[in-house]
């Protein structure tokens, strides 16, 4: 399956902002707290993570060393 | 006219207003809505209205000449944006780029001077808004100016290179800034500095370090 942001519904307080700026449409507010709808691949433009104000989404990188 | 004066209760330009100031400002308020990624102001140019983000999120930003964005402030619903320009009467200070969609409420630079004019209680408003954006933006002017944020950023990359692909550790730009003593805006440019310089390539949830002697040199040079 498809990398996709980290969601912690206890932080989320539903507000929804993450939803109108996220270009894959991949989420949506269900009972009030935030939830992953579609698996398609992000481009991880992190701008869900931008916009939250509590921390209820993230967009983590994993750091790897690949010299050629 | 429920929502525009509910809305209008509820934000600090218009804290503290009597009921029936707000139905009269609520009049000369107009609505504007912008699809995602529209550019609602340009930088140098001229427009006479302040914005309120009623719903959605705008960011607003300048672009160096070399194409280069900085992001100033990123303004969420009850925030507004272009406040500098309307009571000063310069050009747009900064560009404004909807993140989705939007809906704004604006009001005219004449008639928010009449408000004003009219209103102590929301001319001390003004200036509490424009004492905390003053504020923010030293606090980027210091970031920007005095902080190696760049050496940062490539030390804490060094430092949390992870072993196995999909078991290393993990970051975020928020816990970079947090661990750089930066903003996250600042970390989102040095990022893409290091990548333009060729040292890390960004390839979606990954950061690939593909120099890392020259990831080590930058870190030297900006302490």
């Amino acid at each position: 399956m498809a990398e996709m942001p980290v969601i912690e519904p206890q932080k989320c307080n539903g507000c929804g902002l993450c939803v109108g700026v996220c270009r894959c449409n991949a989420l949506a507010v269900v009972n009030n707290v935030i939830t992953i709808i579609e698996t398609v691949e992000c481009d991880w433009c992190t701008d869900c993570e931008l916009v939250c104000t509590t921390g209820a989404i993230r967009c983590p990188f994993e750091i790897i060393l690949q010299e050629s | 006219m429920a929502v525009k004066l509910d809305f209008l209760k509820s934000i600090l330009y218009f804290s503290d207003v009597s009921l029936a100031e707000l139905e009269s400002i609520s009049n000369l308020v107009f609505e504007k809505t912008a699809d995602r990624a529209e550019m609602v102001l340009l930088e140098g140019e001229s427009d006479e209205n302040l914005y309120f983000v009623a719903s959605g999120v705008v960011k607003v930003f300048k672009t160096s000449v070399e194409g280069k964005e900085q992001i100033l402030s990123i303004v969420r619903p009850g925030e507004s944006f272009n406040d500098v320009s309307i009571f000063d009467g310069g050009p747009n200070t900064a560009s404004a780029q909807t993140m989705g969609p939007v809906l704004l409420y604006g009001i005219k630079r004449n008639e928010m001077e009449t408000i004003v004019q009219n209103h102590p209680q929301i001319a001390l408003n003004v200036i509490k808004v424009l004492a905390r954006r003053v504020r923010h933006l030293l606090s980027l002017v210091e970031d920007l100016s005095f902080k190696h944020v760049i050496g940062r950023v490539a030390k804490i990359l060094v430092e949390h290179i992870g072993g196995e692909i999909g078991h290393g550790p993990r970051l975020t730009q928020q816990e970079m800034a947090a661990m750089a003593g930066t903003a996250r805006e600042v970390v989102g440019r040095s990022l893409k500095e290091l990548e333009e310089a060729g040292v890390i390539k960004v390839d979606r949830h990954r950061i690939v370090i593909t120099d890392k002697k020259a990831l080590q040199k930058i870190i030297e040079v900006s302490h």
